[in-house]
């Protein structure tokens, strides 16, 4: 396979990428706009979050797919713009990229467990 | 008295400047009109290219009160109902003198598209001997290839495109739109490098779908639509291994 066509193995699949997690975004976002707005009903509280997710697995695996999901995607699109907007190489792009998506995603499920095996200070 | 059309024209390559004209306004007058007569009884230095005065073959298109279109079908009182004109070269084209560009850059990416129809050996195919292609009007495959196959060349969709303003080496939409038409054709043998030639960075996926080539189009094609035909059958030629 020659590099013209690697490449366009690439694009495609990065392409397909974005679109399958914005995908899973464009629902995971509804449940979570929907959960906020109706658990702040009646004032909003760090106990009733940490109570709704502490221990919960279906919470859990739900938080880490969106987050998931968020890290693929941005990364891809933020990719684009910096390849139009700025004089950057594309292959700096792309490792500065592959390290934002990483840190995304590192940073989202550190919080979601964090909240999961949620352990209050003796 | 006859009326008069205040038309300023550029004038230069890169580096340039507007001049103004006066011109007598006529009843169903063309920009085009407007322009040969700048340039026959005015001032002969002008520059501008046209062939066919009749919208088929493309050479005359123009920036026109900030739009691109084609010049010779374009009458002034639509497109200038104040008699103001302000007529520049495309965009996103090198500008050779006043209001001719080189569309060097943009027929090299057609071909670069793979925008040239290869017989597939050992199907029947129109012109290479053994039988027609019987191809069916009605067959989805041809009814998208029709879609897309007036194109003109004129380059108005090139010019009013901000990805092809942003990165130099997009392939821009009516090179893209050229592949849809061939990737549909049931007699073409070359699908599966056409798909690897338009799928890398500067190809269908940096499309970001703001339409501005289907807003423009004098033919009224959708390159858009035909780009997101160009990205469906990458990805799925990606995810089948199949071209």
């Amino acid at each position: 396979m020659n590099a013209g066509a690697s490449k366009s193995r690439a694009e495609t699949g990065l392409w397909l990428a974005q679109r399958l997690a914005a995908g899973v975004l464009a629902v995971a976002v509804v449940v979570h706009l929907g959960v906020i707005i109706t658990a702040i009903q009646g004032g909003l509280s760090a106990a009733e979050i940490i109570g709704r997710l502490r221990g919960n697995t279906a919470w859990f695996a739900f938080y880490l797919v969106f987050a998931a999901a968020a890290a693929i995607h941005a990364p891809i699109g933020l990719r684009t713009i910096l390849g139009e907007m700025t004089p950057l190489p594309p292959r700096l792009i792309g490792l500065l990229m592959a390290g934002f998506g990483l840190l995304l995603a590192l940073m989202g499920w550190q919080a979601i467990y964090g909240l999961y095996a949620f352990r209050p200070l003796e | 008295m006859t009326a008069m059309l205040e038309v300023s024209v550029w004038r230069g390559r890169e580096e340039g400047a507007f001049v103004s004209y006066a011109v007598p306004a006529r009843r169903s007058q063309t920009v085009l009109d407007v322009i040969t007569h700048i340039q026959r009884r005015l001032d002969a230095s002008l520059s501008y290219r046209f062939a066919c005065r009749v919208g088929m073959c493309g050479s005359c298109a123009m920036t026109v009160n900030g739009k691109p279109q084609w010049t010779c079908r374009a009458p002034v009182s639509e497109v200038a109902p104040s008699g103001k004109l302000t007529i520049q070269p495309l965009r996103n084209l090198k500008v050779i003198k006043d209001l001719s560009v080189d569309m060097t850059t943009f027929f090299d990416k057609w071909a670069r598209a793979g925008g040239a129809f290869k017989p597939a050996l050992g199907r029947p195919t129109a012109g290479v001997g053994g039988d027609f292609a019987a191809v069916k009007p009605a067959s989805r495959a041809r009814r998208a290839a029709d879609a897309a196959i007036e194109c003109i060349g004129c380059g108005v969709c090139y010019a009013a495109c901000d990805v092809a303003a942003w990165n130099r080496d997009y392939l821009g939409p009516a090179a893209l739109n050229r592949a849809w038409s061939l990737v549909n054709d049931v007699r073409d043998g070359a699908r599966r490098e056409r798909l690897a030639a338009i799928a890398g960075d500067a190809g269908c996926y940096a499309c970001h779908s703001q339409q501005g080539c289907t807003e423009h189009c004098p033919k009224h094609l959708n390159p858009t639509a035909s780009i997101a035909g160009l990205k469906r059958a990458s990805a799925w030629a990606w995810l089948t291994g199949k071209p």
